[in-house]
């Protein structure tokens, strides 16, 4: 046992994806927990002496329009964006699972009925989809969460049923049903087990485009209110001073991209294991 | 008499859904697999049942143990729930379980009996001594075990809950002549054990020979001949069962 834990080790460094994305999200979420106990200012305190400053000392990332610290902000913000994508991956992931499992497993007239209507969900842009839902249901953080998490669930339904039509036909659980495994068992204890590889991964690509998809609607107006910080919401606020001060919108930009990096990096160590 | 019978299939005709349809043909056309299959089998015979590939065995053993429910005949079964183990055992068992919990699964899905932890886990030591197989083995996947190793897993699996009857579909098939020799005597050890029946399906009429007192002869689906094994080996009666004694070197 000792010796298998030492072989995953060598592997887990040998292997460069695993290894970048392990160390960028450390980084990333060392920022966020710091964060949640301690921040240089008050995310949301302005101060007009101080508007618009560049990288100092005093101000590590700047300040903004209002004199707000830049770097409080962005470690506020990204806390607010990484509970949004996670929120977003378990309502998507868990939903998607259930149905793509259900519909792969039983087959037939309930895999086409649901098939088409996840066809019909996937053929909106997530986005579109998201901003109807939230104009429908207001704007705040909850709607923001269940959209996206809707709109997330086609991708994962499709994968997972493809998974389970591939594992379902398999000796093995043919000879699971002879032995008197009820269905459900069969989902979830026999074959969900062996899509678990490819469905972490797809929960780390779809981490990704969680991010962004927060990014994108608070950038449209429609994700966290001001004067609250999220990561899109701060692009979205910054672009009016690209030029006159360039830190303040690098500066959530490059932690965005971080976090993208992060995820698709483990997602991509995550796929190859083994 | 009567009572001795664990099992009778009496004219059974199997059909399977026809995968290649048309969007726009009008009726679900059915291939028909066996045709009129009678057989008996009484408590603790061997019977074999031999043929070339696709020509209903497995078929006959799916609908025996009710993977396959489209037929009509009668099988009649003296006792409930016959296991079965499968050709290749590289792909009977789940990868992503441990031995351990493999074996433990049947017990755990009774719904006869309830078992507690410390049953199970007797009766999983039982089995491993019964297959021969190291209790180390217990905390293994099933990819860190040769094919040999596996297909004993199969057999105690379909073993756990002391069926009365096992059917083994091409036990030996995938398996290398030496491990083929060691399985062989492992079922035919199990037999003499608990006197359970067996169906015991092969190609190979070699192997039929060594295990079985009954044997069926199948063609396309169809009984070619039935009856002793040892009176059908030393006389024939239907050509094709001369051709496959031929092959398999025992007639010339």
């Amino acid at each position: 046992m000792a010796k298998m834990a030492k072989n995953n080790i060598k592997k887990f460094i040998k292997d460069p994806y695993l290894l970048f994305g392990t160390v960028i999200m450390g980084m990333v979420l060392l920022m966020i927990i710091v964060g949640c106990f301690w921040m240089p200012y008050e995310p949301t305190k302005m101060n007009a002496a101080e508007k618009l400053q560049g990288i100092s000392l005093k101000h590590i990332m700047g300040t903004d329009n209002m004199g707000r610290d830049v770097f409080s902000r962005v470690m506020y913000g990204s806390r607010v964006t990484l509970m949004i994508a996670i929120g977003t991956i378990i309502i998507g992931a868990g939903l998607g699972t259930i149905i793509g499992a259900i519909t792969g497993y039983y087959g037939g007239i309930i895999d086409e009925v649901v098939m088409r209507i996840i066809d019909a969900l996937f053929a909106f842009p997530s986005i579109l989809l998201a901003l109807v839902i939230v104009s429908v249901f207001g704007v705040g953080w909850v709607q923001l969460v269940v959209s996206l998490g809707i709109a997330f669930v086609p991708s994962f339904a499709r994968i997972v049923r493809g998974e389970v039509l591939r594992c379902k036909n398999m000796d093995y659980i043919e000879n699971a049903r002879l032995i008197g495994v009820s269905d459900l068992r069969m989902i979830f204890v026999h074959i969900l087990p062996n899509i678990k590889g490819v469905l972490a991964s797809s929960i780390l690509i779809g981490f990704n485009n969680a991010v962004l998809a927060e990014a994108g609607l608070s950038y449209l107006g429609v994700g966290s209110q001001p004067p609250y910080a999220s990561l899109g919401r701060m692009l979205s606020d910054a672009q009016q001073y690209m030029f006159t001060r360039p830190s303040y919108v690098l500066c959530p930009g490059l932690v965005i991209v971080l976090m993208v990096l992060g995820f698709a990096f483990l997602g991509e160590g995550i796929k190859r294991w083994k | 008499m009567e009572n001795d019978v664990v099992l009778r299939v009496t004219n059974l005709n199997v059909f399977y859904k026809n995968r290649k349809r048309k969007l726009f043909s009008k009726k679900d056309k059915k291939i028909q697999a066996l045709f009129d299959v009678s057989l008996e089998m009484k408590e603790g015979e061997v019977l074999a049942i031999a043929g070339e590939s696709g020509c209903g065995k497995s078929t006959l053993a799916r609908a025996i143990v009710g993977i396959n429910r489209d037929y009509n005949g009668e099988i009649w079964q003296k006792y409930e729930r016959p296991q079965m183990v499968f050709q290749d055992p590289y792909n009977s068992l789940n990868p992503a379980k441990k031995i351990g919990w493999l074996l433990e699964e049947p017990l755990k899905v009774d719904t006869q009996r309830k078992w507690t932890k410390e049953e199970r886990k007797k009766r999983v030591e039982e089995i491993m001594k019964e297959i021969e197989l190291p209790l180390s083995m217990l905390d293994r996947y099933p990819s860190q075990l040769s094919g040999g190793q596996r297909q004993r897993v199969c057999i105690g699996m379909a073993l756990m809950r002391n069926p009365k009857v096992l059917i083994a579909d091409e036990p030996v098939s995938a398996l290398d002549v030496t491990i083929q020799a060691q399985i062989m005597e492992l079922l035919t050890n199990l037999h003499k054990k608990l006197g359970i029946s067996i169906i015991f399906i092969s190609h190979d009429l070699r192997v039929v020979y060594q295990i079985s007192d009954n044997c069926l002869v199948m063609k396309n689906g169809r009984v070619v001949e039935y009856g002793n094994t040892r009176e059908m080996y030393k006389n024939p009666k239907a050509d094709y069962t001369k051709q496959l004694l031929q092959a398999a070197g025992i007639r010339k």
